[in-house]
C-alpha cells in the first residue's frame, strides 16, 4: 500500500459553477422569485440612470446643433427703474463689431393679433406681435415650416410670420388666412418650425419693421438683438456689447447667453435621479435580503445532499464555495435580468421622446458590481452554516 | 500527519475506540476490529447498538473519543479536515441506508459527481460513470431520472456512485433495509461481484440473514464487539444469496457457502 500524502482535489470554475447552478435547476420558481427583487432593483437603477443620460445626451446634442454662439441683447432697467429702450441704431452698432458674423433684432408693438375683429382686445392668447429685421431666421438658423419667412417685398406689406406657439394658439395651420392686427387684416405668409434658443420668437406674431411702422404705429426701437459670432469670440463681444449698443448707458443693457439655459437644464437633469437611485437602492437591498433568506433555506433543505458530498471528499471550503456560487449565480440572475430590463425600459422611454437612448457603460459595471457584492454578503453567512456542518448531523438530518 | 508504516495489510484498524456523544451516550466501549484488503465484512447488531457510529467512525466522517482509528494506514486522529476528506474521495465509497440521489439528475450524472472531488476530469467522470453503472447491471438506465427508476435500481446507482473511483473500501450502511426482498437480493448481487473483483467491503446491517450471507461477521452490542472470526475470514466468497431474496430475485449465488466461525468476545 503506498501512501501519498493527503491533498483535497481543486474543483475546477466550471465543477463550481455547476454545482452551484444544481441546486437552482431543481426549485425554478423559488429563484425566479428571490432573483425578481435584486431584477427590480436593477432594473430600476439602470433605468433610472439610462433615461435621466439619456435626455442630458440629448439636450446636448441638441446644444451641439443649435451652437453656443448666440447672444441676446436687451434692454434693463434704467437707474430711476422704468423699462429702458435700445437706441435705435443699436442693430447697426453690433453688426460693426468684428467678430460678430450676424444680428438681427426684433422689436415689440404695442397691438394685439385675432383670428377677427370681433374678439376682444384683450384676448391676446399670450402671443406678442413682434417687427422683426428680414435676417432674424438666418441668425437664429431657424426653420419655416409652411409659406416662407418675410422677404424685402413682404415686410412692407401686411404680411405676417406666426411662430409655432402662436400658430397652435390661433389655431392657423394653413397660410394665406386673414388675421387682425392692430386696426386692419394682416395675411399670414409664413409660420415657423421651433426655436428651442428662442422660445420667445415661437410665441410672436413676426411682421417686417416697415410695415410694424406704417401700419402699427411702431417706434421702430430694437427691444430684442440676436448677435451670432465666431464661438471663441463670444466671452469677448459679450464683454463689448453694453458700451457698443448704448455708449452713455451700457448699464442699461442686459446680455444673455440662451445656449446658458439648456446647459443648465442638461446639469439639473441628474438631479432629481438621486432620489429614484435610493428608491432603487432599497429593492436592490431587500433583494438581497431575499437572496438570503432563500440561501438560509436552501442550507436547511439541502444538509443530506452537504452530508453526501462530506462523505464524497468534499471539503468545508468546497462546501462553502458550493453554497456562495449558489447565492452568486442567484444574484447574477437577477442582475442579468434587471440589466436587460432596464436597458430595455430605457430604450422604449427614450425612442418614445425622441431622444438618443444612452445607457452610461458605468451604470452596468456598477450593477454587475453590486450584483456581486449581493451575492457574496448574502451566501457568506448560509455557505459558512453549511459548510460547519458535521457530515454526520448532516447526513441524519430528515 | 501520520507516519503510515509500509506494507500495511489492514484497511481498517481499530484499536480500543470508544465514542461517547454530547448528553453522555456511550455509542462505543472500546472496540477493535481489524479488517484486512478484500474482505466482505458484515457488522451486524440489534438497534442501537452503535453499528452506524463504528460506520461513521471507519468513514472517517466523525473522530472517536478515545482510541485509534486507522485507514488505509493513515491515522485519523493526525489528519486535519481537509485531509479527512482527500481520504474519503480517494479511499472510500459510502452507501447508505437512504439513496441519497440528486432529483434532477440523470443516474448518469449522479454517479459522476461521485468522483467531483477526486480531480477527475468531467469527460473521465462521466466516463468511469458509464462503465460502473455498467457494472451495476443499469448500463441501459444512463439516462433515467431517480423517480424514473425502482428502488432497487436506484440503490444500485448509489453503488455505482461510491465505486465509480474503485475505492479499497465500500462502507454500506442498511444498504438494503429501505427496499423490498427481491431488490435487496439485487444489491447484494452487486456486492458479491465487486467483492469479487477484490474490493474490500463492510455491511452493516440488523437482517440476521444478510449478516450470515457475509463471510464475515462482527457482531456489536451495547458499544462492544461481541463476535467476530478475524481478520482475514472475509476474504472467502459469500454464500448463495439468502433464501428469502434469493427466491424472489432469481439472482443466482456462488455455491458453497462457508460459515462464519464464531469467536466469543472481540477479536485482537
Ligand atoms: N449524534 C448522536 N448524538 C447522540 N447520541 C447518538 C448520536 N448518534 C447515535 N447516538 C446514540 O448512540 C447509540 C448508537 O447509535 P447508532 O450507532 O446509530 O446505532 P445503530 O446504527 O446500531 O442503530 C444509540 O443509543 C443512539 O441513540
Ligand atoms: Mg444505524
Amino acid at each position: 500500500m503506498t501512501r501519498e500524502r493527503l491533498t483535497p482535489a481543486r474543483l475546477g470554475p466550471s465543477d463550481v459553477l455547476r454545482t452551484g447552478a444544481a441546486g437552482l435547476r431543481t426549485r425554478p420558481a423559488r429563484v425566479l422569485l428571490s432573483a425578481l427583487g435584486i431584477a427590480i432593483g436593477i432594473a430600476t437603477m439602470i433605468a433610472v440612470l439610462g433615461i435621466s443620460s439619456s435626455s442630458r445626451e440629448q439636450l446636448m446634442r441638441q446644444l451641439d446643433r443649435l451652437g453656443t454662439n448666440l447672444l441676446t441683447i436687451a434692454p434693463g432697467q434704467t437707474m430711476f427703474g422704468e423699462q429702458a429702450k435700445l437706441p435705435v441704431e443699436a442693430l447697426g452698432m453690433v453688426r460693426r463689431i468684428g467678430p460678430v458674423r450676424t444680428a438681427s433684432a426684433t422689436g415689440l408693438v404695442d397691438t394685439t393679433i385675432r383670428r377677427t375683429d370681433r374678439i376682444p382686445k384683450a384676448v391676446t392668447g399670450g402671443i406678442a406681435v413682434q417687427a422683426a429685421t428680414s435676417d432674424l431666421l438666418a441668425t437664429l438658423e431657424g426653420k419655416v415650416v409652411k409659406g416662407a419667412w418675410l422677404n424685402a417685398a413682404t415686410e412692407a406689406r401686411p404680411a405676417v410670420v406666426l411662430g409655432a406657439t402662436a400658430a397652435q394658439r390661433l389655431g392657423i395651420g394653413r397660410i394665406g388666412v386673414q388675421v387682425w392686427m392692430g386696426e386692419r387684416w394682416f395675411t399670414v405668409v409664413g409660420i415657423l418650425g421651433p426655436m428651442p434658443l428662442a422660445p420667445e420668437i415661437e410665441r410672436s406674431a413676426l411682421v417686417g419693421f416697415p410695415a410694424a411702422e406704417k401700419y402699427l404705429g411702431f417706434d421702430g426701437h430694437p427691444t430684442t438683438i440676436y448677435e451670432r459670432s465666431a464661438e471663441e469670440a463670444v466671452e469677448a463681444v459679450r464683454a463689448v456689447l453694453p458700451r457698443t449698443v448704448n455708449p452713455e448707458n451700457p448699464e442699461e443693457v442686459t446680455v444673455s447667453r440662451p445656449s446658458d439655459a439648456l446647459a443648465a437644464r442638461a446639469a439639473a437633469a441628474g438631479a432629481f435621479t438621486n432620489l429614484l437611485l435610493g428608491l432603487g437602492a432599497v429593492a436592490l437591498l431587500v433583494g438581497g435580503v431575499g437572496v438570503a433568506n432563500t440561501m438560509v433555506i436552501s442550507v436547511l433543505e439541502r444538509r443530506k445532499e452537504i452530508g453526501l458530498r462530506r462523505s464524497l471528499g468534499a471539503t468545508r471550503g468546497q462546501v462553502r464555495l458550493q453554497f456562495l456560487a449558489e447565492s452568486l449565480l442567484l444574484s447574477a440572475l437577477g442582475g442579468v435580468a434587471g440589466a436587460v430590463l432596464g436597458g430595455l425600459a430605457t430604450v422604449g422611454y427614450a425612442l418614445s421622446r425622441g431622444w438618443p437612448p444612452v445607457v452610461p457603460a458605468w451604470a452596468f459595471a456598477g450593477a454587475v458590481g453590486a450584483t456581486l457584492v449581493i451575492g457574496t454578503l448574502a451566501g457568506l453567512y448560509p455557505a459558512m452554516r453549511a459548510a460547519r456542518l458535521s457530515p454526520t448531523v448532516a447526513l441524519a438530518a430528515t | 500527519m501520520s507516519a503510515p508504516l509500509p506494507e500495511q495489510p489492514y484497511v481498517v484498524e481499530l484499536r480500543e475506540v470508544t465514542k461517547v456523544y454530547r448528553g453522555g451516550v456511550r455509542a462505543l466501549r472500546g472496540v477493535d476490529l481489524l479488517v484486512e484488503r478484500g474482505e466482505l465484512v458484515a457488522i451486524a447488531g440489534p438497534s442501537g447498538s452503535g453499528k452506524s457510529t463504528l460506520l461513521h467512525l471507519i468513514g472517517t466522517l466523525d473522530r472517536p473519543t478515545t482510541g485509534t482509528v486507522r485507514i488505509a494506514g493513515y491515522d485519523v486522529a493526525g489528519l486535519p479536515d481537509r485531509e479527512l476528506s482527500a481520504l474519503r474521495a480517494r479511499h472510500l465509497g459510502f452507501v447508505f441506508q437512504q439513496f441519497h440521489l440528486a432529483p434532477g439528475m440523470s443516474a448518469l450524472d449522479n454517479v459522476a459527481d461521485g468522483l467531483l472531488y477526486t480531480g477527475t476530469p468531467l469527460r473521465t467522470r462521466r466516463e468511469r460513470a458509464a462503465a460502473a453503472l455498467e457494472r451495476v447491471g443499469l448500463g441501459h438506465r444512463l439516462g433515467h431520472r431517480p423517480h424514473q427508476m425502482s428502488g432497487g435500481e436506484q440503490q444500485r446507482v448509489a453503488v455505482a456512485r461510491a465505486v465509480a473511483g474503485d475505492p479499497p473500501l465500500l462502507l454500506a450502511d442498511e444498504p438494503t433495509g429501505n427496499l423490498d426482498s427481491a431488490a435487496g437480493a439485487e444489491v447484494l448481487g452487486v456486492l458479491r461481484d465487486l467483492h469479487a473483483a477484490g474490493t474490500t467491503i463492510a455491511v452493516i446491517t440488523h437482517d440476521p440473514e444478510i449478516a450470515e450471507w457475509c463471510p464475515r461477521q462482527v457482531r456489536v452490542r451495547d458499544g462492544r464487539v461481541v463476535a467476530d472470526p478475524g481478520a482475514g475470514a472475509g476474504r472467502r466468497p459469500p454464500g448463495p444469496n439468502p433464501k428469502a431474496l434469493e427466491a424472489r430475485a432469481g439472482v443466482p449465488g456462488p455455491a458453497g457457502r462457508v460459515p462464519a466461525r464464531e469467536a466469543t468476545g472481540g477479536a485482537r
